[in-house]
């Protein structure tokens, strides 16, 4: 699983440079996206881990280089039919108050209609699969401000699904979410992938991204650092060069990748040596 | 798998759409409202015509002499109220949707106001000879309403439109556009002062045919654009990524509806002066009798109408002196969304 073939890439950028006014975020970056997989981007607040999946899904223009979807410049796609090639969620959706979680799944259909054709049989189907899959069926009549951060959550993935594609993009799925829901939110994210789909995401918890991907994309200052499995990436240079923790990386005793611990400057024994 | 938690639909052929019985119902019994109030606003008026005979001269069946007094004299003023109190209904719940907030109506985004001043200016500049001119008003009104909502718009935009600073600057430009207003008053002969006030409170005194047909004309064009329009712009009630994320090319979308709210705000206030709060309390207490989650458009309009010619007839029965529909709108407007609300607060309190 170590190396990823490049010419299997369903999404990647060639060159990006994107920028804010006189800032620049990403500079001159490469990216591509092993097809497949869950690629969880992660890095320090403010390295443009997000604005590189803002770019990704052509929400952000970039001033050079191209992001090529399926072979295509994204740029030149209409937005609806990169629409109907990948599902995206973004950081703070807005649910207004009162609407039904079906009534918000349900337009996920949305690249799929047109002012005539509102709400065809298979829109019917797929929202009902979108929503069995995410486990929010039960909950199709209540109002979406009524639920829980998780349960909020399912929903909007369960939008993106009803979306019909398979590469999704997720920007921070488990921001706010306790530990617990996190987890629900990132095992629901892994079904999803072990069902086919392509998995781009953002993570802030680092143990997190390194559970539960298989390609890793580290960032530091517009730039990528390090990318591939994490088994391969995560080294206590990397924590401390890219996020400037000190960090020991060890065998995860649950799974089979490694487990970060961070060492803060108390509450740590002796025993730890600072390398 | 069955489908039975999401909306059954309507398909006629290779038509679809989503089958929502309460929306449609409550639509409807609107739609009936509003002819109902329509007619009887035609009914009564210095001798009072049967209501049957009012709709069968409507729909054309009538005798001669309720014809003349319908057709030439009543309907005119019936029709402009309809067609204005649908055009605020519309441009508020537009302009509500793309704020994300209750409170952006025309009235607040400056279109209201920049039309007032124009208009007052353009009553005091030519010393009340406009008043008489069935084209000049209406015609600086609307220029300045959309010249207003326009300089807002812009004014506001920062990388795309945000709904609150869209508010404030609104604010302060109908502020200015007030004081204006004021001052031009404070600076004109006493006699165009008196004709100014009797179109800024919003009347629907005297309308002739020519301006109930420029009136619906436009007004039934722009509607269309914007249902035409409003089905790319149901995404953009998640946020602005979540539609591009959808297909939406939301920049393009949003800028299509907002001029189209702001010509129907400035359509609706040069036919009958800035009548307030029907813009702000139709999408709001329509939303709240179909609870939709946002304003809903067609409804909006009917339930506008409604709101119009109903205070329009409140105003020349109920009231001992004519009062213009503009103070009515506001006195019965006012307490029932109050009253929605609520009733709303004591509905999620009791369970």
């Amino acid at each position: 699983m170590t190396s990823l073939r490049n010419d299997a890439a369903r999404l990647g950028a060639e060159g990006v440079t994107v920028g804010y006014a006189d800032r620049v975020v990403l500079d001159n970056l490469d990216v591509s996206i092993p097809t497949g997989v869950i690629t969880t981007v992660i890095g320090p607040n403010g390295c443009g881990k997000s604005t590189l999946l803002r770019t990704l899904s052509r929400l952000l223009k970039p001033r050079q280089g191209t992001v090529l979807l399926d072979g295509h410049d994204i740029a030149k796609l209409k937005t609806r039919d990169v629409a109907k090639r990948m599902g995206l969620l973004p950081q703070t959706p807005i649910a207004p108050e009162g609407l039904t979680v079906a009534d918000l799944v349900a337009r996920g259909r949305h690249p799929h209609q047109s002012w005539v054709r509102q709400w065809s049989s298979d829109d019917a189907g797929i929202v009902a699969k979108a929503l069995r899959m995410t486990g929010v069926a039960d909950l199709a009549h209540r109002p979406v401000d009524s639920l829980s951060g998780g349960q909020r959550q399912r929903v909007w993935i369960s939008m993106t699904l009803a979306q019909g594609t398979d590469l999704l993009l997720l920007d921070e799925p488990t921001t706010y979410l306790d530990l617990a829901h996190a987890i629900d939110v990132i095992d629901l994210v892994d079904d999803l992938h072990e069902g086919g789909c392509t998995v781009v995401m953002v993570l802030h918890d680092l143990n997190l991204a390194v559970r539960y991907s298989d390609n890793l994309i580290v960032m530091k200052d517009g730039s990528v650092v390090a990318q591939g499995h994490p088994s391969d990436v995560i080294t206590s240079d990397l924590l401390l060069d890219t996020f400037g923790l000190q960090a020991k990386v060890i065998d995860d005793p649950v799974s089979e990748r490694p487990l970060i611990v961070p060492i803060g400057r108390t509450h740590v024994t002796s025993k730890v040596s600072l390398s | 798998m069955s489908t039975a938690e999401l909306h059954a639909g309507v398909r006629v052929g290779g038509w679809s759409w989503v089958w929502r019985p309460w929306i449609v119902l409550v639509t409807l019994v609107l739609a009936a409202l509003t002819f109902l109030v329509f007619c009887v606003s035609i009914s009564v008026g210095d001798f009072t015509v049967e209501l049957p005979a009012v709709i069968r001269t409507i729909f054309g069946q009538g005798e001669r002499v309720d014809e003349f007094v319908i057709m030439d004299l009543r309907m005119p003023r019936a029709l402009v109220g309809l067609i204005v109190g649908a055009a605020l209904g519309i441009s508020g719940a537009l302009t509500q949707s793309i704020a994300r907030n209750p409170l952006a109506s025309p009235d607040v985004l400056g279109i209201t106001g920049g039309a007032s001043a124009t208009a007052v200016f353009l009553v005091t500049a030519t010393g009340g000879a406009a008043i008489t001119s069935a084209v000049g008003l209406p015609a600086a009104a609307l220029t300045g309403g959309l010249l207003t909502g326009l300089l807002v718009y812009f004014l506001a935009w920062r990388r795309g439109v945000d709904g609150f600073r869209l508010i404030l600057i609104g604010i302060s430009v109908s502020a200015v556009m007030q004081a204006l207003t004021t001052w031009l008053l404070v600076l004109a002969d006493i006699r165009d002062v008196a004709r100014a006030q009797s179109w800024l409170v919003g009347s629907l005194d005297s309308r002739s045919w020519t301006e109930v047909w420029t009136t619906l004309w436009v007004t039934v064009a722009l509607v269309l654009v914007v249902l035409m329009t409003s089905f790319q712009f149901r995404p953009m009630h998640f946020g602005d990524d979540v539609a591009a994320g959808l297909g939406v090319r939301y920049s393009a979308v949003r800028a299509v509806l907002l001029l189209c709210a702001v010509l129907l705000a400035g359509v609706a206030v040069s036919a009958a002066g800035p009548v307030p709060f029907v813009a702000l309390v139709a999408p709001q207490i329509t939303m709240r009798l179909l609870r939709t989650p946002v304003p809903p458009l067609i409804a909006s309009g009917l339930f506008g109408a409604l709101l119009l010619i109903g205070s329009d007839l409140i105003a020349r029965t109920v009231l001992p002196n004519d009062l213009p529909v503009g103070i009515v709108t506001a006195i019965i407007g006012g307490p029932f969304l109050v009253y929605l609300l609520v009733r709303q607060n004591v509905k999620r309190v009791a369970p």
